[in-house]
């Protein structure tokens, strides 16, 4: 890896770049599933290839290979500088980028299980096993169960002299259960929707989540639903399950805090942001007992946003982003944090592989515990839904309007659970929806969720992000929304 | 770029080392660059090239598939011997069929070398008159150009090859003003097509007449979707028309298929043989795409299936399914849905109160049998009364059941193929929609 990336490097400068860095990364993914007693598909994929960044002429340019033989490097390599000098036809300002040291570093994320060495025939006992509690259900009319596992091993090197390697293992596992009934079709996740739970870890995070064990419920949950209340219209208080309010922190804070999206570089596809430049230290984006951080590190937790450096080589940090309610920091590249007369980026840049260039992308942005169980929280609720796993989610190109469905919720009344509801949706503004949260619940409660499939950029590109979340409570909140027409 | 010759190169490598009693592999080749420029500026130039080998094989009716992006010999042997591993540990399929023999396929020419050759320095000067057009009209511009060429081969041990390359090419422009904006997008195997000055103007005026939007209170209101905004949405509809998702009681034409469904004006089919169309004329396991007809005069009429699929319901196979192994089956990715002759100016010139909707944006499904959509407008929403477009409006949320919608089309403009972000291209008309629901307003 070191001697493509280093002749890369070396080809660009002396093509004229005043600033170049390249990844050499190797991506390795197994993916199992079954389907209705049957394995539904088992692969294995590998790619591999280099990815140089230049600036040259004040802009930037971009070009990656699968081809590691010296000529295509080269090639790769004079064609970014290339690239870079077309795009100074439209420069209005050369590239500036906030001053960095030179790292040269290893990092492998903690991993007591590789889950490659875990035997193929084992996770598909696995996945056949939870698939038969599930259809044991009468009524369950799918039953999908997955196991995904990849590993990410990954060079950069940067004319600055930084060299720094990189290995993430990554586990994901879950299963649906699907009811078909009359006119209906219901669905029931476990551990979370989108696959299930992710995290930077290996096949030990499978062994947590207890999937076997927590079928049978699941299973009998989809198949309730078909008998459960429609979900109200109206105003409520909403207690949000710490799944569902990861993914409201993901579409309501992590995405409008993504700096990029501020300046307009993402004008043309997913959009920008309301949280203008002015707004920083000043707006009150969330009730006072709201504290979010956007936080790489380790000792965060083993999420799908944790590393030791990001993909411009910068540190992996703890970005606070809301306290005590009051807006306070953005997601930044060097770039972005150079703009904005930042010293430093918050290292939040990466890309998804090789043959993309490293964006702004939510690390692992969380929602800090409070007090409290969740039982605790349903007791002090009078008149209320809590609502539990993603089923829909949408929200406008500056993020404020969001929409949200889940699979099922619960009917509170009294501090009492009083029915099974289905259907249920809600919506609002985002300012207005986090300044109205009054409860959170405490660390025993707190879970670390990963999102593996968030996109952006164009071309586009997926990548993995963190958020911890408890659950937690809203007051005055539009429910059942989506029905109501 | 792949050749032909070289794919079955690669493909004889793969049965040297694939001890299978059946062997398939897809070899693809991609070139590939994209220009991104927001703020009157190019932000991020972009090229890549590669390669990926997918080798599928069959044991004893165990079935696996492993992939790389490398071509040399130890890479080959590598993958192969990986498929094979994982294959073994399968439990057999006792429904798994054979692989297909060899197939005749129609030709379809989507590959131009002028779009294949294009340069970054020719897209930059492209971007940099689109930027002029912006400065001219005090307006921000953002957006891409991009193009490329890809290959691809798809070969098994029992004689099957097929081979299609394709050039790709887009040009999407967004034109930001203080307080509004406009966008416009097209793409087309043929960079010629593309006419990047004409959508800039085209975007830059949605902004400009859409300045100082104003507010409506949400409800049902008639609006006219242009083909961009009908595109998205109809990306939501269309992998229920598959065979394994209907069997499988996860499709919304569940209990439907036969049944007037949909008004009476709707005529959709897939057909990748269509002038306006892209994509292989061969399906992931290469048998020959088939036209469908899914929908006439409103009755669910045809739904496709992959080989598999069929031989599980007792259907014939069309040529619709994905690559083996996967969890879907099959999908429809080639409409072409029939119009009318009226023109938007005349729909908007019919309407006497009613939204003028560019395209649609972040739509996800709220329910899946009813098939209630949920999304916001976007980048050009106007108010029309009495017949004209009278200014611009704040954003709206919508929850449609798009069923619903398909019952309650009035108008159609001739189809032309669209582009939106949520789906596939697709050869669609602008329609006029009567009680269209919009549930609530952003503040842009």
């Amino acid at each position: 890896m070191k001697d493509f990336a280093q002749r890369a490097l070396e080809t660009a400068r002396a093509r004229g770049a005043s600033y170049a860095d390249v990844r050499v990364t190797d991506i390795r993914q197994r993916y199992l599933s079954t389907k209705n007693g049957q394995p539904a598909q088992v692969r294995e994929s590998e790619s591999s290839g280099l990815g140089v960044r230049v600036v040259a002429e004040g802009a930037w340019g971009f070009a990656a290979t699968d081809d590691l033989s010296r000529a295509s490097v080269d090639r790769t390599a004079a064609q970014a500088v290339s690239i870079a000098q077309a795009s100074a036809l439209c420069q209005k300002h050369a590239v500036s980028l906030a001053p960095e040291t030179k790292v040269v570093d290893r990092w492998v994320a903690p991993c007591r299980l590789d889950p490659f060495t875990v035997p193929v025939s084992t996770c598909l006992d696995l996945l056949l096993k939870v698939d038969a509690e599930l259809r044991r259900v009468e009524g369950v009319t799918l039953a999908e169960a997955v196991l995904d596992f990849r590993r990410l091993e990954q060079l950069f090197v940067s004319s600055q002299g930084s060299e720094i390697y990189q290995v993430k293992t990554q586990t994901g596992a879950g299963f649906v259960a699907t009811s078909f009934l009359g006119n209906e079709i219901q669905r029931r996740s476990y551990p979370n929707s989108f696959g299930g739970q992710y995290q930077t870890k290996g096949y030990e995070l499978v062994e947590e989540l207890d999937l076997v064990g927590q079928a049978p419920r699941i299973a009998e949950e989809a198949v309730a639903l078909h008998r459960a209340a429609q979900c109200p219209s109206g105003v409520k208080d909403l207690i949000l399950g710490s799944g569902q309010l990861g993914l409201q922190i993901h579409e309501s804070i992590g995405h409008p805090i993504e700096l990029d999206r501020v300046l307009g570089s993402e004008a043309n596809y997913a959009g920008m942001s309301f949280l203008t430049l002015e707004k920083l230290g000043q707006l009150q984006y969330a009730s006072p007992i709201v504290n979010v951080v956007a936080d790489a590190t380790p000792a965060h937790g083993p999420g799908l946003g944790t590393f030791a450096y990001d993909d411009e080589g910068v540190p992996a940090q703890c970005t606070p982003i809301i306290k005590d309610g009051l807006f306070v920091g953005y997601l930044t590249s060097r770039e972005t944090a150079a703009a904005i007369g930042q010293p430093r980026s918050s290292g939040a840049m990466r890309a998804e592989a090789w043959n993309r260039i490293p964006l702004i992308r939510m690390t692992n942005v969380s929602l800090l515990p409070g007090q409290g169980t969740l039982e605790e929280l349903i007791a002090s609720t009078d008149d209320g839904i809590y609502m539990e796993t993603n089923r829909s989610w949408s929200i406008d190109d500056r993020r404020y309007n969001f929409q949200f469905g889940t699979e099922i919720g619960w009917e509170i009344k009294n501090g009492k659970v009083t029915r099974m509801l289905k259907n249920p949706t809600y919506a609002g503004i985002t300012t207005e929806f986090w300044n109205s949260c009054d409860a959170i619940c405490g660390f025993e409660a707190w879970t670390l969720w990963g999102t593996p499939n968030c996109g952006k950029g164009q071309p586009p590109q997926t990548m993995g992000t963190g958020h911890g979340a408890s659950p937690a409570r809203f007051r005055k909140v539009q429910v059942g929304v989506a029905y109501s027409g | 770029m792949l050749t032909r010759q070289h794919a079955e190169e690669i493909f004889a490598k793969v049965l040297k080392y694939s001890t299978a009693d059946e062997t398939e592999a897809i070899i693809s080749s991609t070139a590939y660059a994209l220009t991104r420029f927001a703020n009157n500026t190019i932000h991020q130039n972009v090229a890549e090239e590669g390669g990926a080998l997918s080798v599928r094989v069959v044991l004893d009716r165990r079935m696996a598939r492993a992939s790389t992006n490398k071509f040399d010999e130890a890479s080959i042997r590598q993958t192969c011997e990986a498929a094979l591993t994982l294959a073994r540990l399968q439990p057999p399929d006792p429904e798994l069929l054979p692989m297909p023999g060899p197939q005749t396929f129609r030709a379809v020419h989507r590959f131009h070398k002028e779009t294949a050759q294009l340069t970054p320095q020719a897209r930059a000067e492209t971007v940099r008159q689109v930027i002029a057009r912006a400065e001219k009209d005090g307006l921000t511009a953002a957006g891409i150009f991009s193009s490329g060429c890809f290959a691809m081969g798809l070969f098994n041990s029992r004689g099957l090859a097929a081979f299609h390359d394709e050039t790709v090419s887009e040009f999407s422009v967004t034109m930001l003003g203080e307080s509004s904006s406009g966008w416009a997008k097209k793409t087309s195997p043929n960079c010629r097509e593309l006419q990047p000055e004409a959508l800039a103007d085209r975007a830059a005026r949605k902004a400009l007449e859409s300045r100082e939007p104003r507010e409506i209170e949400p409800g049902k209101y008639t609006v006219i979707l242009e083909p961009a905004a009908v595109l998205d949405l109809l990306g939501y509809l269309f992998s229920d028309f598959a065979g394994l998702a209907i069997h499988e009681k996860r499709s919304c034409l569940t209990g439907r298929v036969g049944q007037q469904v949909f008004g009476a004006n709707i005529n959709v089919r897939d057909d990748v043989y269509h002038p306006r169309q892209s994509g292989a004329p061969f399906d992931g396991e290469g048998v020959p795409r088939q036209r469908v007809t899914l929908i006439e005069q409103g009755v669910v009429k045809g739904v496709v299936y992959a080989r598999q699929t069929a031989h599980k319901t007792g259907a014939e196979p069309t040529g619709h399914g994905l690559p083996l192994p996967n969890e879907i089956g099959e999908t429809p990715v080639n409409i072409v849905m029939e119009g009318g002759r009226t023109s938007i100016q005349e729909m908007i010139r019919s309407t006497k109160r009613g939204l003028l909707v560019t395209r649609l944006w972040y739509i996800r499904e709220v329910d899946p049998y009813q098939k209630i959509l949920t999304g916001m407008t976007r980048d050009g929403t106007f108010w029309i009364e009495d017949g004209k477009v009278q200014y611009g409006l704040r954003n709206l949320r919508f929850n449609q059941s798009i069923i619903e919608m398909l019952g309650q089309v009035e108008m159609m403009s001739p189809p032309e193929r669209a582009a939106g972000e949520e789906t596939f291209d697709m050869v669609v008309p602008a329609m006029k929609v009567r009680d269209f629901s919009f549930s609530s307003l952003t503040k842009f």
